[in-house]
């Protein structure tokens, strides 16, 4: 389980709290999606998890194990691959098993490569796969040592709709395995509905949580069922919300709201 | 699940701009990327081929006086002779000999200061400012106090040649480790990768090509300082065939020395490329910059 604690990030120089006493619980095997308006402190919340920063106030625990440093258990997917380009793909996936022996290592990174559908692909520079492949690669890298949080920052934002779907599909496939708790970030709301057991809506200045939006549809979702249709509504009118304070929650959304970003 | 073998290769055939070729088209690229190159090449050579048969040319028809510009057959007899009689050969590796082992200790000097000063702070204050101010002085200046210090023998001529070859490769190496991008840095953090292990498996390769590069500008500059150093007095060495053609009135000797420190540096520089070739086969850029 992932617990954020009253958390806390005021980046120096002052001003608004890039996020401010957020309380979230993720259960282990859930997958939280978080869905906000610009500087509402998503990625903020992200980059403590993985203890690339340090939190102001309140602490983030992993199964009771507080994180402070970047932590064994919790693995990260970047918004853009960073993959190294001058190891090979198999080297890439590898980056993370380094204290395992050679052989087991490569056996390891086939094995990941594998799940994501990049068998084959070791031997390749990053240079040589499309953008899709690379994100891959990456998802690949974060999870071959078999991390029990997996977070994911806007990880396909830079794709195309096609491509962005069936990356969908594969880190469906790929969570199914293992069950790791995961936190993806999101600005796609599509995205978060097809992905999410629950959304979590923040809001900005300060960055705090503005609404827990739980969707009980069975998986694989069917992006065009009425269910589907009404999560995502649901989901566009908190976000209209919290970016518009005079409305409270409850209140109908303005017309053009679907374009919150 | 595992996913099914086609499926996968559907998906990855889904990604759609996955740069693949058939063994044709590979094929295709790399035989008109040859035919560039030679092309390339011999375009190259038209100058200064005309230039030499020009020269030869007047100084044959009697339009040009070749004796302080000999006409390119005097200079290759004088390259034959001096070749044959095995000089040349001695005065090349004395030279060869003197750039290799300034290079050796001005360039593995130049990358562990710029790694200390590029990866640590505290040590970029402290070190950097006297750096740049020794890097002011012109190194020939030096030439006098090292022959005070370490006579007028090899020693003071490899340090002259150390110190050129330092600073670039300082520069270079220190400049590269500042601009490595944070967001590689922070995928070695996340792996949770100690100092010295993010020093060799992130910093130390992504500096890699701008290494190679600082790396050849000091080699180069070897090269200059070793002319220097030769001419300040040596009874061996390219630069004291120079000195001896302009005391001695001989300039095909000067030129002859002048071709051999050309195709002497030019195969220097290119050994270098290919040694470092390998290390730098991951690159994306438009073309290689070496």
């Amino acid at each position: 389980m992932l617990t954020f604690a009253n958390l806390t990030k005021t980046y120096a120089g002052g001003g608004v709290a890039a996020l401010s006493q957020v309380d979230l619980a993720v259960q282990a095997g859930e997958i939280a999606a978080i869905v906000g308006g610009s500087g509402c402190g998503k990625t903020t919340l992200l980059r403590l998890t993985a203890g690339l920063d340090q939190a102001s106030s309140g602490f983030i625990e992993i199964d009771g194990d507080r994180v402070t440093t970047p932590h064994p258990a919790i693995g990260i997917v970047f918004q853009e691959p960073r993959l190294l380009p001058w190891l090979t793909v198999r080297d890439n996936v590898a980056f993370g098993l380094g204290d395992q022996p050679r052989a087991a290592r490569r056996q390891r990174a086939d094995e990941a490569l594998e799940r994501v559908g990049l068998a084959g692909y070791g031997d390749r520079w990053p240079r040589e796969l499309s953008g899709g492949q690379q994100q891959r690669v990456a998802i690949a890298r974060a999870l071959a040592p078999r991390p029990k949080a997996l977070l994911l920052d806007e990880p396909f934002s830079a794709l195309d709709a096609f491509t962005r779907a069936s990356l969908h599909d594969h880190l469906l496939a790929l969570w199914e395995e293992s069950r790791p708790t995961v936190v993806i970030v999101t600005h796609d709301v599509e995205e978060a509905v097809t992905l999410g057991d629950r959304i979590i809506v923040m809001q900005p200045r300060p960055g705090r949580i503005y609404e827990e939006i739980p969707v009980d549809l069975p998986r694989p979702r069917d992006r065009m069922s009425p269910n589907f249709d009404a999560a995502k509504r649901r989901v566009l009118k908190a976000l209209d919300n919290s970016l518009n304070p005079q409305h409270p929650p409850g209140q109908a959304a303005p017309a053009g709201g679907a374009l919150w970003w | 699940m595992t996913l099914q073998a086609p499926a996968a290769h559907a998906a990855a055939d889904m990604d759609g701009d996955a740069p693949q070729q058939d063994a044709a088209g590979r094929a295709r690229t790399a035989r008109s990327a040859a035919g560039r190159i030679g092309g390339v090449w011999l375009v190259g050579v038209i100058l200064p081929v005309a230039l030499a048969a020009g020269w030869e040319l007047a100084v044959a028809g009697g339009f040009a006086n070749g004796r302080l510009m000999p006409p390119p057959s005097q200079i290759w007899s004088e390259l034959a002779r001096l070749a044959a009689s095995g000089e040349l050969w001695t005065h090349l590796l004395t030279t060869l000999w003197r750039v290799l082992a300034g290079f050796a200790i001005g360039a593995i000097a130049g990358t562990l200061a710029g790694l200390l000063t590029g990866a640590s702070g505290l040590a970029r204050q402290a070190l950097d400012p006297t750096i740049q101010a020794l890097r002011a002085i012109p190194s020939i200046a030096w030439v006098p106090l090292f022959i005070l210090w370490l006579g007028i023998f090899e020693a003071s001529k490899v340090a002259l040649i150390a110190v050129g070859v330092f600073f670039p490769v300082y520069l270079g190496v220190m400049g590269a480790i500042g601009s490595i991008d944070r967001k590689l840095v922070e995928v070695g953090r996340v792996f949770r990768l100690g100092r010295v292990q993010m020093a060799t498996r992130v910093l130390l390769p992504a500096v890699l090509p701008e290494w190679v590069i600082s790396l050849r500008s000091g080699l180069g500059l070897g090269f200059m300082f070793v002319v220097a150093a030769e001419f300040m007095g040596a009874s061996e060495g390219l630069g004291y065939l120079l000195v001896d053609g302009q005391q001695l009135g001989k300039p095909a000797q000067i030129l002859a020395a002048i071709i051999t420190f050309a195709i002497l540096g030019k195969l220097c520089d290119q050994a270098l490329v290919v040694a470092t070739r390998p290390l730098l086969a991951w690159r994306d850029t438009v073309r290689a910059r070496l």
